[in-house]
């Protein structure tokens, strides 16, 4: 294992010499890092540019030059890193360390949030294959497949953005899109479930209702200036969240699996009055920490139940317990959006155009979250169509190849239940071809991320490399690609790790 | 036995369900080979292309989408009916609205003086559209073709030969592949954008052919183990013989179903550069460079901006669906999945005839008569 990892780096890293000599030899040649001096009518030009020659060291020719670089870029192995400085004398490790984290934070999102809807949508068309509901879905998702990044961000920023800080002045729903709303959850969810037309009818009557209350709730109490989950809506949601995730990991006959999830519920309810005190001074490292204590309370309610099967019940019960605390992080977060909205820096348009976070926003780390999330959401949204899209064609693919394939054919003829068919023997053969997928696109998602960076205005790792390729400055273009290039192998390695973890029949040596 | 929440059909006890998926894939199978006996491999693959409706309706309307884009302003030699350039400014009517109407009832359709609106100079935005298409469809196609040739002679090389041009050209690949593909194109668009659309695509060609090299490779790989390869090498076919007679017909599906999808992304590629300002630039015009020129009146004119973006849509959706009718056409695995009529016909005809022939064989060994009801016995 061992020596795997660490030939796949050195074979790795020397890949990324030659990329990135490849690429500092193309920028070099691109055009000419002198051009502002040569057209201006300053008397000192000449010296100018003498002393800008000198510092880029332009005397050099740039195959050795690309030496020069690479002494600096390797004194990153030992702690010294020196990529250089900008034309403007701002040093490119400085310049890199803001941006970074931006972009990072972007694609991470982008990334686990394509997975899980990706991963959800392919296992859903593949076992309901040639329905209406699959039919619809291929066609998004070869329309998504379709989008210009830059032309979906645009819309984004302009119908989604825009209009719905004007409809947030007066958040009332008009009966007619509370009609035409309602009419489409019903055919989405009775286009999900299947089955029996009486099944669907049901389905369908109830979506209605249920997203026409919701939609009249929100208008009449004027929900979303001013929202909150409270206990009964944390209460009823997480007893869903029980049942379905009992559903699907232990099966509805396991009650101890099902109470012991319930049990959960129950404590977070309780935790959603006893926590919020406790929630207003917390930080991110809290957070996570309190993340794991709720895993843990799962598995303690999972292990207090007994039975038979406790390992079942308690990861049953864990997952619940997370998704829970998840409700109550959420609905603190909402306790935040009214002073959030209401301050100056925001002045009541919450849902930003540009930038990544509100400047001069004051508040206390539950606002600046909130922030934060409004300025994600729709540079997210405009990354992840495309690879959602993508994903879930793949997993779809390799969700119908593994279900015909003979040992699910085996496992259905012994008796097994379906969910055990599906969920134990299908589910997880299915991911494996998803592991190399997720790692070759992360190129892709790095070219995303530069275009919706450019229309969302951010000032991150697509600015760096567009303002430096634009100004033929070589520093922090290479410092862009450095960045890109290294994350690119951590990701590769880790999808051949997880192929290894996932396919037993591969032995990585 | 199953659990209703899990899987939303309700389906009788799983041995008879068993049994009915068993029957009905022999039935398939059965319809299937009535259908393809005695044509050649080509034909089967035309047939099931041209039965892939997604993929002839993309087909229809990309052949429509070429015949206005060339014929509506003239595209090199082929004279143009559309009475505007796409440069010169003409007085604002309408306020700059657009003046197509497509509603059937009323004035029914008509294209008026500025179909697609006009920008404040007062251009055209009918003949920019045309012109923009024109240019990003050059580059698709061009960048389409060289990549599919680079990428071909170079998956073929290192498939077919192994050792050390294979592991010296994977490696040249694994380089390129490393760098995003909008960085590489955006660096490549800067140093030569501004020379036109061809030169555009002409660079980018020479850089996109790394994933379809790779899969060629791995189609070479499996292909050169097999007998036929053994039979031409036998017969004396020199190396070039064998991989570009033998092999590389073999390998068609994959490489034709691949540049389609490089295709696709090709268009979407170019027009993303010329968004940025890196591909095709002013006063040239690109669809990805008209979106970013008119961004700023967006509240003013959408309409500006809506349609270069619908046509780069309908064209990258086309080519997408293109693909999927191939892929769908080539792949021997795939099954078509008959109408329940078909099937029902299909065992209705099999029942008569094997009804025929037991009388004929005068109360013979009767057994093996099988009709839509199922006995434990038929399972084999």
């Amino acid at each position: 294992m061992a020596t795997f990892i660490v030939r796949r780096l050195i074979a790795s890293v020397f890949v990324l010499l030659g990329a990135t000599f490849l690429m500092y030899i193309m920028v070099a040649n691109s055009g000419d890092p002198l051009s502002e001096f040569r057209a201006s009518s300053s008397p000192n030009k000449f010296e100018l540019m003498a002393a800008r020659s000198a510092k880029l060291h332009l005397d050099v020719p740039p195959v050795l030059r690309y030496f020069i670089w690479l002494k600096g870029a390797a004194g990153c192995l030992i702690g010294r890193c020196d990529l250089g400085t900008t034309l403007q004398n701002q040093p490119v490790t400085t310049l890199l360390a803001g941006a970074m984290g931006q972009t990072i934070k972007l694609i991470t999102v982008s990334i686990l949030l394509a997975i899980i809807f990706g991963i959800a949508v392919g296992i859903t068309t593949a076992l309901r294959q040639y329905s209406g509901y699959d039919y619809i879905s291929t066609f998004f998702a070869f329309l998504f497949f379709s989008l210009p990044v830059f032309w979906v961000a645009v819309l984004l920023k302009q119908y989604i953005a825009i209009g719905f800080n004007d409809f947030l002045r007066d958040p009332q729903v008009s009966l007619t899109t509370t009609v035409v709303l309602s009419l489409i959850m019903a055919v989405v969810f009775a286009g999900i479930v299947g089955g029996s037309w009486k099944t669907r009818g049901i389905v369908a009557a109830a979506a209605f209702v249920m997203t026409a209350l919701a939609l009249w709730y929100i208008s009449a109490t004027k929900w979303l200036l001013d929202p909150g989950l409270g206990p009964v809506v944390i209460g009823v949601t997480g007893a869903a969240f029980a049942f379905a995730v009992t559903a699907l990991t232990a099966g509805l006959r396991n009650r101890r699996a099902l109470y012991a999830s319930l049990t959960t519920v129950v404590i977070g309810v309780i935790c959603h009055f006893t926590l919020q005190g406790w929630l207003d001074s917390v930080g991110i490292l809290g957070l996570l920490l309190g993340a794991l204590v709720a895993i843990g309370v799962g598995i303690g309610a999972g292990y207090a139940w007994g039975g038979h099967d406790k390992a079942q019940s308690a990861r049953a019960a864990a997952i619940t317990a997370f998704l829970v605390g998840g409700l109550i992080v959420i609905d603190r977060l909402m306790q935040s959006w009214k002073p959030f909205m209401n301050s100056r820096a925001v002045g009541k348009r919450p849902f930003a155009t540009t930038g990544s976070q509100t400047p001069g926003l004051k508040g206390d780390f539950w606002v600046h979250s909130t922030d934060t999330m409004v300025h994600l959401l729709l540079p997210t949204i405009a990354l992840m169509l495309i690879t959602l899209a993508a994903h879930s064609r793949y997993v779809r693919a390799s969700m119908l190849d593994v279900l015909s394939q003979d040992y699910i054919r085996t496992a259905r003829a012994k008796g097994l239940s379906e969910r055990t068919v599906v969920m134990r023997h299908a589910f997880r053969n299915a991911l494996i071809p998803l592991a190399t997928i997720i790692a070759f696109d992360f190129g892709g998602l790095i070219g995303g991320a530069v275009i919706t960076e450019t229309v969302f205005g951010w000032k991150a790792m697509g600015s760096v490399f567009q303002d430096g390729l634009r100004t033929v400055d070589l520093n922090p273009v290479m410092g862009f690609l450095l960045v890109t290039g290294a994350l690119a192998i951590i990701f590769n390695l880790i999808a051949d790790l997880l192929y290894a973890v996932l396919d037993p029949r591969i032995r990585v040596s | 036995m199953t659990d209703p929440r899990i899987t939303p059909s309700p389906s009788p006890a799983p041995e008879a369900d068993e049994l009915a998926a068993l029957d009905r894939d022999v039935d398939e199978q059965s319809i299937e080979q009535k259908e393809v006996a005695g044509l050649s491999q080509a034909q089967i693959v035309r047939r099931r292309f041209f039965r892939h409706k997604a993929a002839m309706i993309s087909l229809v309307a990309m052949i429509l989408i070429l015949i206005l884009v060339t014929t509506s302003i003239g595209w090199g030699p082929i004279p143009g009916w559309w009475k505007y350039g796409y440069e010169d400014p003409n007085p604002i009517v309408n306020g700059g609205r657009p003046t197509l109407q497509i509603w059937p009832f009323g004035s029914g359709f008509s294209l008026g003086e500025h179909p697609f609106g006009q920008p404040e100079v007062g251009q055209d935005m009918f003949a920019r559209v045309m012109r923009g298409t024109q240019q990003s469809l050059t580059v698709m196609l061009i960048v389409g073709i060289l990549a599919t040739v680079i990428g071909v002679v170079i998956g073929a090389i290192a498939g077919f030969y192994r050792g050390t041009a294979d592991s010296v050209l994977m490696r040249f690949t694994d380089l390129i592949i490393t760098i995003p593909v909008i960085v590489i194109g955006a660096v490549l668009g800067f140093s030569y954008g501004s020379l036109g659309a061809v030169v555009l695509a002409i660079v980018l060609g020479l850089f996109s052919w790394t994933g379809l090299a790779r899969l060629v490779r791995g189609e070479f790989l499996s292909l050169r183990e097999r007998e036929f390869v053994d039979a031409a090498r036998v017969a004396g076919a020199s190396n070039t013989r064998i991989m570009f007679k033998h092999i590389l017909p073999n390998a068609v599906g994959v490489i034709i179903v691949n540049t389609t999808l490089l295709m696709s992304s090709a268009i979407l590629l170019e027009t993303a550069l010329s968004f940025l300002g890196f591909g095709i630039r002013t006063p040239d015009i690109s669809l990805g460079q008209i979106i970013s020129e008119y961004q700023a009146s967006f509240n003013t004119r959408p309409w500006l901006f809506w349609w270069p973006g619908l046509f780069i849509v309908v064209i990258a959706l086309c080519v997408n669906f293109i693909g999927d009718g191939l892929r769908d056409a080539f792949d021997p695995r795939q099954k078509r999945i008959p109408k329940d009529r078909q099937l029902a016909k299909a065992r209705q005809e099999k029942a008569m005839e094997q009804a025929a022939a037991t009388e004929a064989s005068a109360h013979g060994e009767g057994g093996n008569v099988r009709t839509g009801t199922h006995g434990p016995g038929t399972v084999v």
